[in-house]
């Protein structure tokens, strides 16, 4: 099929999803597989547009016009293509396991959840191929809509309390600095479309360029910039599944990839470069990375801890965009992926704990690498890939974004990216040690750890071979995947590198 | 023969329904009647509205009366679009209205309630589409008396009290038009709208004038509901018929704007306007904190249509600001957003109607549990509640874009923050009726309650679907407002 | 300025600023409508008043006569007063109504007896 072609179905592919399954949800099986079934569709049609790209090419489609000059619109650039491949790679991995997870679980209103899953795919998609800021405007609200009610799941009034703080930050910081950031770009340039090189040169200056810019990354608050990290932490209360989805596949990234395309597409790099207005965001980037990074290491909640872990590796991200040299921008883009299949792999492996032994806290964790070896030894594996060693995937991008930090001569931020490892390495293996290396401990609360015999309801579907106590297959098999995946990435880095070195040019 | 007359029959029709509504003194027939009425009024505005984005506006002489001695009908590319937003309203409602009112109006009062309602729209009809001042005065008589009955016919005592004060209100508001048509005519001699124009230059800076123009503004303020003259409204939108509530905010007070707008800028002409007098100046800083404190007092309130009227006024803010901008973006915001409004505002009242006619109540602790009982109603509601607060894809977010984009080529930044800390509140208040419904538990043994029947979904399921639709295609709505605005601020005197 | 010519207009005044105040200080309801009339009044007589020409008769043809009356606010007034009446009809017929439910006309009562919700 055509690029264009494949351009037009790739939205269209998760809404009829969505429809699909919301319409088959009395026969879960058919339901699920529907599910599955689109995530390879879409990942079958997003893979087929890569060749066009990595030839230069860039496929076009114009929806609707919305006002003059303004259009709903669709184009496929190199980074597009990137976050692209890794939502809809993901949410297949994603969908398995939410699968398992639920029916594990025995979670209830799994289609409402599947259907929401589905449309926070299709914003995700919308996203990634947004030709103009109006586009990525719009389907960025509606991936926050979307998600909302994947975060408040449960219904409790707890969930009700985070949903508040999601929509609270995510809509405040959307609608009272990216929106007007969005038509102050257009009232000075006359077009929001997305132009390499950018369309502020020579439009804007001085302090104006420095306000635009903290508008627009204070203004996506999916990036989890400080102060507006806050939803992050909260919206753990969901089930693993979807922080899965928020913290790995679609939202952290959409928001990330948002600031890197703004600054590549909109500022251009060599103008904001030249006019030192990023300055203040390398600060703040790098304040983000430390302070979350340090927060981690008070969490005994896993997800809490990881959630934080992520608050801190986004701002990897947008550092590397903020430094706005090549190094920095291309580096930040592999991190998308790196970060994504190592964040997933760490994400899974904490639901499938908790869904075959009921454990949350990480003190609690002792031990139990006896029982979910597979489990915890993805875990090391995801662990190492966000820490950035090789041979994972992570490695790569810490490397570029490091050299993009030196070759800006931005010595600190250098320091913090160093220093940052080490805390990642604090606040992640010891995890991995408690798990393999220490015992038990002999009595708990509920006087789960150590016995035979069954706790209040077992979890259907977990392995019991010996004294394995692994979670369902279906959990496990897309830890493997994802783990797997950090590996490849290493490997594959270079074939992601020459596809993104257009991003990097002035 | 009818399409020469049309400007004529526009208004004709309804008005001779009316009394037909009561010959036959049943609820059935009076329905029949009115419906037929409605949707000849609408076929009518379609026809006229496509006539002049063909040819051009469209002057039309009652009796054949030259202007400007005689009564002028003038339809240009505002009152057009007016005319085709008012009797959209009212096909609309008059399709929701059979299941509504059943339960809303006793049932011997229906052939009346019809009867009213095409008053009303004549009314309301009139005012748009006439070239002629006193005329406006009239038909702006006309609309307000049927509305008070419309008003008074809710089940709670408190409709009375609440018409009552809206008739003295009213009534003060409109004779203080009156007196500033007056006295304007004292100045010109005329009462011809474009004859005004034309001989104000002279006279326009006496003080016979400006106090014309005073007495105008104020007048006209209390008709739209601008803060701080706003407060018939809250009583008046929740214990009225749901129905009538939802025509009335769609329609009512978009219609006072219209005619601030046309006295302003065709009448009295911009310069006289915005130069001579500090008319931008005052209404600017009213409609912005008309649209902060209504927004805010929404969010306390425990009735769900107080709040929604609170949130009229709030709307309405929005409107007046972009005339105040006195810019082309900024009229094209005030206009569009008259349009957009309608349509959401409809949309949220009518969705209010269909849980009314389930539960019989609006309190918002009552919508327990509604988002499983009531799936497309609540989804309606959330659709609206979405386009209020200005998220993308919606109408609500193309007013929000005309509006700050207005503000931002002005350079009047505080003005573009208030608009869009204004979209917070709307996310609280409306987010509060969403939490209710989905996530609190019903209450026991409420089984009974289902979806509304089809004939109320039907209706306002269109208006959300036009909300969605007009959020993505704009040349109808944004289009004809540009024009409209480029019309008005470049209109040649 | 002629300011005892135009007694016509202080007389509009007059009226205008009586029938507005009793519309606002009293709390009976069938005094406000009075005073929305005595208001409205004195609108006519403004309109009225701007009719009349100096040296001018009534607005019929007569030849002995080359000024006359500007007819037209005569025309206004009268739709006006119509439109006034109306007013007061439906205005009265509420009042009616009122007094039913609440078996008082007196506003301070009515909202005792209705809570703010």
């Amino acid at each position: 099929m055509t690029s264009e072609f494949a351009l037009i179905a790739a939205p269209i592919i998760p809404l009829a999803a969505a429809l699909l399954v919301s319409l088959s949800g009395k026969i879960p099986n058919l339901r699920d597989s529907f599910s599955v079934l689109a995530g390879i569709i879409l990942f079958g049609t997003v893979v087929s547009i890569v060749p066009d790209i990595m030839a230069g090419g860039r496929p076009a489609f114009t929806v609707v016009e919305v006002m003059p000059g303004l259009a709903l619109g669709f184009l496929v650039e190199p980074l597009g293509m990137l976050f692209a491949l890794v939502a809809s790679g993901l949410w297949i991995v994603t969908t398995i396991y939410a699968i398992g997870y639920m029916r594990g679980h025995e979670e209830s209103n799994q289609t409402r959840f599947f259907a929401s899953f589905a449309v926070a795919i299709f914003a995700s998609i919308g996203v990634a191929f947004a030709s103009n800021l109006l586009t990525l405007f719009m389907f960025y609200e509606l991936l926050t809509l979307s998600t909302y009610p994947l975060v408040t799941h449960q219904r409790t009034d707890e969930a009700m309390r985070a949903g508040r703080v999601y929509l609270g930050i995510l809509f405040t910081t959307s609608i009272c600095f990216l929106l007007f950031a969005v038509i102050w770009t257009w009232v000075i340039t006359g077009t929001t479309d997305f132009t390499p090189g950018g369309i502020l040169a020579g439009k804007a200056e001085g302090a104006t360029v420095g306000v635009l810019l903290a508008l627009f990354a204070f203004g996506t608050g999916k990036a989890a910039l400080m102060p507006f990290h806050r939803w992050l932490p909260a919206a753990m209360v969901a089930p693993t599944p979807v922080s899965a989805l928020l913290h790995a596949v679609a939202v952290v990234k959409a928001g990330v990839f948002t600031i890197m395309k703004i600054v590549v597409y909109i500022f251009g790099i060599s103008f904001l470069a030249s006019t030192g207005s990023n300055q203040w965001l390398i600060w703040v980037a790098s304040a983000t990375i430390v302070l979350a990074s340090l927060v981690a290491l008070t969490k005994d909640n896993l997800k809490a801890r990881l959630a934080y872990s992520t608050v801190s590796q986004l701002s990897y991200i947008v550092l590397g965009a903020a430094l706005a040299n090549q190094a920095g921008v291309v580096g930040g883009s592999m991190h998308i992926a790196m970060h994504a299949f190592g964040k997933i792999t760490l994400f899974f492996c904490a639901g499938a704990i908790y869904v075959a032994h009921h454990k949350t806290k990480v003190s609690e964790m002792n031990g139990i690498g006896r029982q979910m070896p597979i489990t915890l030894f993805a875990f090391l594996i995801g662990s190492l890939s966000v820490i950035g060693l090789p041979p994972f995937g992570g490695s790569w991008s810490k490397w570029f974004i490091t050299m993009g930090a030196y070759e800006a001569e931005q010595m600190i931020p250098f320091a913090i990216l160093m220093v940052s490892s080490l805390l990642n390495v604090a606040y992640l293996l010891p995890i991995v040690f408690r798990g393999f290396f220490l015992a038990p401990k002999e009595t708990s609360d509920d006087g789960h750890v150590g016995h035979v015999s069954d706790h209040d309801g077992p979890s259907p579907g977990i392995w019991k071979i010996g004294a394995l106590r692994e979670a369902p297959l279906f959990c496990v098999l897309p830890i493997c995947m994802t783990a797997f995946g950090c590996l490849v990435l290493f490997f594959y880095a270079s074939e992601m590198h020459k596809m993104l070195l257009p991003l990097g040019a002035p | 023969m009818i399409r020469e007359n049309l400007p004529a029959l526009q208004v004709v029709i309804p008005l001779m329904a009316a009394p037909i509504c009561i010959l036959f003194k049943n609820g059935r027939a009076a329905y029949g009647i009115a419906l037929a009425a409605t949707l000849f009024a609408f076929g009518a505005a379609i026809s006229l509205l496509t006539q002049v984005l063909g040819v051009g506006p469209i002057s039309y002489e009652l009796g054949g009366w030259a202007a400007p001695w005689g009564i002028e009908y003038r339809v240009d590319y505002l009152s057009g679009f007016v005319l085709v937003l008012v009797s959209g309203m009212g096909v609309v409602v008059q399709l929701f209205s059979p299941a509504s009112i059943k339960r809303e109006i006793d049932e011997e009062k229906h052939y009346l309630f019809h009867c009213a309602f095409l008053l009303c729209l004549t009314g309301l009809l009139g005012i748009v589409i006439t070239g002629d001042a006193f005329n406006v005065f009239v038909f702006l008589e006309i609309s307000a008396l049927s509305s008070y009955i419309l008003i008074s016919l809710g089940k709670h005592r408190r409709a009375l009290t609440s018409a009552y004060q809206y008739l003295i209100m009213g009534t003060i508001g409109s004779t203080f038009i009156l007196i500033g048509i007056g006295l304007l005519y004292m100045m010109t001699g005329t009462l011809n709208m474009a004859d005004i124009a034309a001989r104000i230059g002279p006279v326009a800076t006496t003080r016979t004038v400006l106090a014309a123009f005073a007495f105008f503004t104020v007048g006209v303020s209390i008709k739209m509901a601008l803060f701080p003259l706003h407060l018939w409204l809250p009583n008046a939108y929740a214990y009225a018929p749901s129905v009538v509530t939802a025509f009335l905010a769609a329609t009512a007070t978009k219609v006072a704007v219209y005619v601030l707008i046309r006295f302003t800028f065709t009448i009295f002409g911009e310069h006289f306007a915005f130069e001579e007098t500090p008319v931008a100046t005052l209404l600017m800083p009213l409609a912005l904190i008309g649209i902060v404190v209504a927004s805010s007092i929404a969010i306390f309130q425990k009735s769900v249509k107080r709040m929604l009227a609170y949130s009229s006024v709030a709307q309405i803010g929005y409107i007046v600001l972009g005339v105040s901008f006195v810019s082309v973006t900024g009229l094209t915001g005030g206009i569009v957003h008259l349009f957009n409004h309608a349509l959401m505002k409809g949309g949220l009242f009518l969705a209010v109607a269909c849980v009314v006619l389930r539960i019989g109540s609006d309190r918002i602790d009552d919508f327990a549990g509604l988002g499983r009982r009531m799936p497309v109603t609540m989804f309606a509601f959330v659709v609206a509640g979405l386009s209020m607060i200005g998220v993308p894809l919606t109408v609500g977010f193309i007013s929000k874009w005309f509006l700050i984009q207005a503000a931002i080529e002005k350079g009047w930044w505080p003005v573009a923050a208030l608009v869009l800390l204004s979209s917070l509140l709307a996310v609280a208040y409306i987010w509060r009726v969403v939490e209710i419904a989905y996530f609190r538990k019903p209450p026991e043994g409420e089984d009974r309650i289902t979806e509304a029947p089809v004939s109320m979904l039907l209706p306002m399921g269109a208006l959300i679907l036009a909300t969605i639709f007009f959020g993505l295609n704009t040349e109808a709505t944004a289009g004809v407002a540009r024009q409209a605005a480029e019309y008005l601020m470049g209109a040649v005197r | 300025m002629d300011y005892f010519g135009l007694y016509n207009y202080w007389i509009v005044i007059f009226l205008m600023m009586t029938g507005f105040y009793i519309v606002i200080s009293r709390d009976n309801l069938i005094k406000k409508l009075i005073g929305l009339n005595i208001f409205q009044t004195s609108v006519f007589l403004l309109f009225i008043t701007m009719g009349k020409v100096k040296g001018g008769t009534a607005p019929i043809i007569n030849h002995h006569f080359d000024t006359y009356s500007n007819p037209l606010p005569h025309v206004l007034i009268l739709t006006a007063i119509v439109v006034g009446v109306a007013t007061m009809a439906v205005g009265l017929s509420l009042v009616v109504r009122i007094n039913e439910a609440y078996h008082t006309i007196e506003e301070d009562d009515i909202h005792l007896v209705e809570e703010e919700p």
